[in-house]
């Protein structure tokens, strides 16, 4: 049995994640804003097998809140094993070239709120020499792209950072995981309309996630594809890249 | 946006814009035009597509609610399919009431066309095993029906091809089992005379019971075919575990690989290799055979397949089975899949539930176009004729004359039906 924090448990790839965990027999601490969700989540948690499910509602765009939800995640559960954080939004490219305002807010939401809550998280499970965090970051912040820079950007940020988590913990035994997936037909692409090869069904991201915690992996791109793919698009030289309409 | 959507007969097509469903909270949303629910598109017509208007899909909706152990009571969201759900249950010790010969079927989708299967003549349909659904309508309501609530809407939206409004959870009971075999028996038969025969000595001891005919059979070997019967194994059997393994095939060929002669080759030599005897099977195979092979719909070629299932009723039974095959035969048409079964008689659970007292035939066609559509018309005499009807679930061409014959009962679903809510077929056969 693992105790699992989940933060932005109502997400498609989250969700999925945690009907594994559950189908395990793992306690399981759920978060995000929306209670009546996260309400429905934990039925069907507690039904798949989870021995115990609790819930609290977070905006993580406030800051001041984070101490109390991982303080009482780790009261409800006697302690974290495992850290999932998911939550994000699919940046309006369009709105953050217009409006810095914009563009904070999603640094907010998509890249300080994750590194202020790992940055708790990473000294008391630094002290207790034990435990995996893993975080959904995404392929878009290994390069960025007129399309979307802007969430590009926030992901990029917190690839960098979990890089240097990892480095940190590494001596204390304490696993970090990038998760960088690909496409993934989930609420928040909902609005693109053709949805080619490249897409995933939450399901299998949520298998890979599963499978890269448990064999304590650094790294995984999920689907498995996105690794040589983005192994190109990163190598592509500035002079040639700068002219590409990707 | 529209894209394009087929149902699995992949005729018609169909554009029209998509709404994924996810939140059982959340509202309808606002369209201009209609809409309609789409479960897992394992209907093969058009029942459940919606030309020029609005599909709201409901895969997203799949969580439970609540399952009690002993009781077998299960609720859950009306996309769950029933390959989850059995993935779940089955290690528990329960089986799905009642399955159609795919496994790949929403919850939602069972309730809309009121699915039957091989245990129709003990169990009966979908329908008859559920307790409750929520039922959301375009205004906003949302109503709890039971077989004691709200009445008259339970059973228009059982069987009530989506019209009704969106199912949004469910809850029935399941079937105590105590593991995934299954005792099979398998037993040839040289007419029709014998199918029916055995059919009737094996209903009161076999929980399933269904038959292969060889629909390509003429003269002496005319209705022959294989038996199956089977009923879930008790707990002392020894078998090792297999799951089924599952073939895909990755593309549509240019043209339909079902022809007279493949049809011909094949049916002999299932007929002739077929096992008589008894075995001890999984579940998986036993039930659902065609789901080994993914997207097996894509033999039949870019231009699809029409499915023909009806069922006539007892006392007319083998004349009319026996008319049916002689006209398919004579056509030179039909496929490998050819299905026979005993429907048992049972009070319908909807308004429009095909299921009912007699002989049900299925099989496929590969759409040869006009041919097929004059073929199909020509069975039709001959169902109508004998009191009989069609299955909307596997239906694209059925004329609204033939329908309303076959569904007399029609005009009770009108003042039930949500009035943002329609389909291909209802536009189709209500002309
Ligand atoms: C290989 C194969 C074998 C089959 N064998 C059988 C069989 O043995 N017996 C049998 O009865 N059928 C059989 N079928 C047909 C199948 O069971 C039905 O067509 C079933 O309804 C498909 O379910 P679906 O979830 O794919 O629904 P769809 O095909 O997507 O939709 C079917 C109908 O349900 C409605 N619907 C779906 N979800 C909801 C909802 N939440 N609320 C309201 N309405 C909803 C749709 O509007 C539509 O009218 C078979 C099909 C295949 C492909
Ligand atoms: N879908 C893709 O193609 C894709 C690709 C690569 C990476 N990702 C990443 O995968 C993760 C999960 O995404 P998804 O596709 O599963 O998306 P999703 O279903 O839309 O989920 C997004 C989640 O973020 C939560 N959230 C958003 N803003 C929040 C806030 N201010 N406070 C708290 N929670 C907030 C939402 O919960 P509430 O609304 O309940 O608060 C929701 O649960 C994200 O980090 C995303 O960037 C997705």
């Amino acid at each position: 049995m693992k105790r699992v924090l989940i933060i932005g448990a109502t997400s498609a790839i989250a969700e999925a994640t945690a009907r594994i965990f559950a189908a395990r027999g793992d306690a399981l601490f759920l978060v995000a804003r929306n209670a009546e969700r996260l309400q429905a989540i934990k039925a069907d948690l507690d039904v798949r097998g989870a021995v115990r499910t609790a819930i609290a509602t977070l905006d993580v765009a406030d800051f001041t809140a984070h101490r109390a939800i991982v303080d009482r995640a780790e009261r409800e559960l006697g302690g974290l094993d495992t850290v999932l954080i998911a939550h994000g939004t699919l940046s309006d490219q369009r709105e953050c070239e217009g409006s810095i305002d914009a563009l904070r807010r999603e640094f907010d939401v998509n890249a300080l709120s994750t590194m202020a809550i790992l940055t708790m998280l990473a000294n008391t499970f630094e002290t207790r020499k034990a435990g995996m965090l893993a975080v959904i970051s995404s392929v878009a912040g290994d390069r960025g792209r007129q399309s979307n820079y802007a969430y590009a950007a926030t992901k990029a940020a917190v690839t960098a950072f979990l890089s240097g988590l990892r480095q940190r913990l590494a001596k204390s035994g304490v696993d970090v995981l990038t998760i960088k997936p690909g496409f993934v037909d989930t609420p928040m692409t909902a609005n693109i309309a053709n949805k080619g090869a490249l897409w995933a069904k939450p399901d299998m991201v949520a298998a890979g996630i599963v499978r890269a915690i448990d064999k304590r992996r650094s790294v995984v791109y999920l689907p498995w594809f996105w690794a040589p793919i983005m192994l190109v698009i990163k190598h592509i030289p500035e002079s040639i890249f700068k002219k590409l309409k990707l | 946006m529209a894209v394009a959507g087929t149902s699995w007969g992949r005729y018609p097509r169909a554009r029209q814009d998509i709404v994924p469903l996810h939140w059982r909270d959340a509202p309808l949303p606002t369209v201009d035009g209609s809409m309609l629910a789409y479960g897992n598109g394992r209907s093969y017509g058009d029942v459940c597509l919606n030309d020029g208007g609005t599909l709201l899909h409901t895969r997203g909706l799949d969580r439970y609610l609540a399952f009690d152990p002993v009781s077998g009571v299960l609720r859950c969201e009306a996309g769950a399919l029933f390959a989850d759900i059995l993935d779940f249950v089955v290690p528990r010790g329960w089986f799905l009431p009642v399955t159609p010969g795919t496994r790949f079927v929403s919850v939602g989708g069972a309730i809309a066309n009121d699915v039957h299967g091989k245990n129709h003549h003990g169990a009966g349909t979908f329908g008859e095993h559920l307790l409750r659904f929520e039922l959301l309508r375009s205004d906003g309501t949302r109503i709890e029906c039971s077989p004691t609530k709200n009445v008259d809407l339970y059973t228009a939206t059982i069987a009530g091809l989506g019209l009704t409004g969106l199912v949004v959870w469910a809850e029935f009971r399941l079937l105590r089992i105590a593991g995934p075999w299954m005792t099979q028996e398998t037993r040839r038969f040289a007419s029709l005379g014998e199918f029916f025969a055995l059919s009737a000595q094996s209903e009161r001891d076999y929980a399933y019971t269904v038959a292969w005919i060889d629909c390509a059979a003429s003269g002496g070997a005319f209705g022959r075919g294989l038996f199956f019967r089977a009923n879930h194994a008790p707990a002392t059997t020894a078998a090792r575990a297999s799951r089924q393994r599952r073939l895909v095939v990755p593309f549509t060929p240019p043209f339909s690989l079902i022809n007279s002669f493949s049809l011909r080759a094949f049916n002999e030599l299932y007929f002739r290799r077929a096992r008589e005897g008894h075995a001890i099977v999984c579940y998986e195979p036993y039930f659902y055979p065609l789901d080994a092979v993914g997207e097996w719909n894509r033999i039949y070629g870019p231009r699809g397949f029409l499915q023909y299932q009806c069922v006539v009723p007892s006392a007319a039974a083998e004349a009319a089975v026996s008319e049916l095959l002689k006209r398919i035969a004579a056509a030179g048409s039909g496929s490998f899949l050819a299905v026979l079964k005993v429907f048992g008689d049972r009070p319908p659970a909807g308004i429009l539930s095909f299921a009912r007292a007699g002989t049900t035939l299925a099989l496929d066609f590969p759409n040869h176009g006009a041919a097929t559509f004059s073929l199909l018309d020509r069975l039709d005499d001959i169902v109508a004729a004998a009191g009989g009807a069609v299955y909307p679930a596997k239906d694209a061409r059925l004329s609204g004359t033939r329908f309303r014959q076959y569904f007399p009962r029609w005009q009770q679903m009108l003042a039930h039906i949500d009035p943002k809510f329609s389909s291909g077929f209802w536009r189709r056969v209500m002309e």
